[in-house]
């Protein structure tokens, strides 16, 4: 049974069509991997799942609820958390204490929030560094930051937006790591990435998007050899 | 020893009157706590929530007007006014928090001062309630000792400053913070900002109508432009909280001492007097460059300074 279902969305901002009738569905458990060129409406359809935007047409459905039309807070109670391309931490607060604000979404109790706080951190590897004010944080630990402060929020399903962008070759090995950690945990996983090798090894499935339109899906192998991405991809030269 | 310092402050404070100070003494004590009342409230919204008010004056001066025309109009007690302003003001916050709390950053604190103007004006112009410019005069006054008066501050700056504290180290704290620093990352790490944005408002708006009645009570005559004043009193709540220490618990408190005996101070000088406005301004400007984070904000930075001075 699919746990996310997107149904003919579309969102227009004024006369620009950001996303066309797209329509595909998340399974519980698996890597979905999201691609696509600059522009092509990843991070807008974030957006919509997520509930900073409604959709101009179509619903989004979370364990057969509509969760479209929904705030973003309201999202995040039903179980869905996200992360930003632009790291958004909370900047005057220490790494811990960032976690803790997302950790007591559960909880009204300072003791559970902390005990909750400090096992996502010692899981996504910042536990040395919880104490550290977050505005202090090199770009790698601040996405593995966002990353955990999804986790704390308790979600069935989260949305990662570009979490390996800008990471040297030993973070991404962790953030690769990290990744595959929350799938064992049962958690759901939507995938914003532009880094091709990652995405091909990690995905379960991949949805390509291009100029708002899906254009593709399906395996990592269907993906790779489809005329479609590779032309969205390298363009029409191999016709020149 | 750090836990025990809200209760030492307190009871030091508590036994200030015994030490027999003149009246006029009496009368700069009750404005610094009463100033640091309001600079809590002030603080509670826009040092931890981040929503910058510039109206304060408007919660001051519903709690104040609530209290004058409860005593004006049915004759009651105006200390009444100190129950009954919690629910008008409460109502109050409850509206402009629907209205202003849509905008974000300077154009709440737009929203605000807009709020406090529009106020003064109506207050001025309802004539039937508020007896317009002529102001309310409470004529029987509680008690002429101000050590009563004193005391009764005293109470509402303890439980305040306790209010404030519980509410920052808890969850609420948390998420006013997070609302503060990132609105929609908070929003996505399921905060409903608008609601806890508006708990943050209201909170602070009660403390702020409380402060506003008591000075009703206190001073026994209100006017439009003493109580919803732009410059004495919105603007002075936000110098207390800058200068004292934004987000801090303390800073409320240095700043009212600072403030209310500067203001004294330079009142007295000869001919200058008329200018503090001005010297505000520029203490404003230079807090701002030199200590952003105010007083207490800043206390390791201004010890620096100081060992630096010594050394050299």
């Amino acid at each position: 049974m699919s746990m996310l279902e997107v149904k003919n969305v579309s969102r227009f901002f004024g006369g620009l069509a950001a996303l066309t009738d797209i329509s595909f569905s998340v399974e519980k458990g698996e890597i979905l991997g999201l691609i696509g060129p600059n522009g092509a409406g990843k991070t807008t359809l974030f957006n919509v799942v997520n509930g900073f935007y409604g959709p101009s047409e179509g619903e989004v459905l979370f364990n057969q609820a509509r969760i479209s039309g929904l705030k973003p807070h309201q999202v995040c109670i039903r179980g869905i958390a996200r992360t930003f391309q632009v790291v958004k931490p909370l900047q005057r607060m220490s790494v811990l204490d960032n976690v803790i604000a997302s950790a007591y979404l559960r909880t009204g109790s300072r003791a559970v929030a902390e005990t909750k706080a400090v096992e996502t951190l010692k899981f996504t590897g910042l536990y040395d560094d919880r104490d550290i004010i977050s505005k202090g944080l090199p770009l790698g630990k601040r996405k593995k930051l966002e990353i955990a402060r999804a986790l704390a929020t308790g979600p069935e399903m989260i949305l990662l937006d570009e979490s390996f962008a800008g990471l040297n070759p030993t973070e991404l090995n962790e953030s690769i790591e990290i990744i595959r950690n929350i799938k064992a945990t049962g958690i759901t996983i939507m995938i914003i990435e532009h880094h091709m090798k990652v995405i091909m090894s990690i995905s379960d499935r991949i949805v390509v998007l291009n100029y708002g339109q899906k254009i593709a899906e399906g395996t990592p192998e269907e993906i790779r050899s489809n005329p479609l991405v590779i032309e969205a991809y390298l363009g029409e030269a191999q016709n020149a | 020893m750090k836990k025990y310092l809200p209760l030492l402050i307190a009871g030091i404070l508590a036994l200030l009157p015994l030490i027999g100070l003149s009246s006029y003494w009496m009368h700069i004590l009750i404005l610094v706590i009463m100033w640091s009342v309001i600079g809590m409230a002030w603080n509670l919204l826009g040092g931890y929530c981040g929503q910058v008010s510039f109206g304060h004056a408007a919660f001051f001066g519903v709690g104040a007007y609530t209290a004058g025309i409860l005593y004006n109009k049915t004759g009651m007690s105006a200390w009444w006014g100190l129950p009954a302003s919690i629910v008008v003001v409460a109502l109050f916050a409850l509206l402009i928090g629907y209205i202003c709390l849509r905008l974000k950053g300077p154009f709440f604190a737009l929203g605000t001062l807009a709020m406090g103007v529009i106020l003064r004006v109506t207050a001025e112009n309802l004539t039937t309630i508020t007896e317009g410019d002529l102001g309310i005069m409470i004529r029987e006054r509680t008690w002429i000792d101000k050590t009563y008066y004193f005391y009764i501050i005293l109470i509402l700056a303890v439980a305040s400053f306790f209010v404030v504290k519980k509410v920052i180290e808890s969850k609420l704290g948390y998420y006013f913070v997070a609302i503060r620093e990132d609105q929609d990352a908070a929003e996505s790490l399921g905060i409903n900002t608008t609601f806890y944005k508006t708990v943050a408002l209201s909170l602070s708006a009660v403390i702020t109508g409380l402060a506003g009645a008591f000075y009703t009570n206190y001073m026994g005559y209100i006017d439009p432009k003493i109580v919803f004043a732009l410059h004495d009193i919105s603007i002075v709540t936000i110098m207390v909280v800058m200068v004292g220490g934004v987000a801090t618990f303390w800073g409320p408190f240095v700043g009212a001492i600072i403030m209310v005996f500067l203001a004294e101070l330079i009142r007295s000088i000869p001919k200058l007097g008329a200018a503090h406005h001005t010297f505000f301004g520029i203490l404003l400007i230079l807090i701002i460059i030199y200590l952003p984070n105010g007083i207490t904000g800043d206390n390791p930075k201004l010890k620096r300074l100081l060992r630096m001075g010594k050394t050299t």
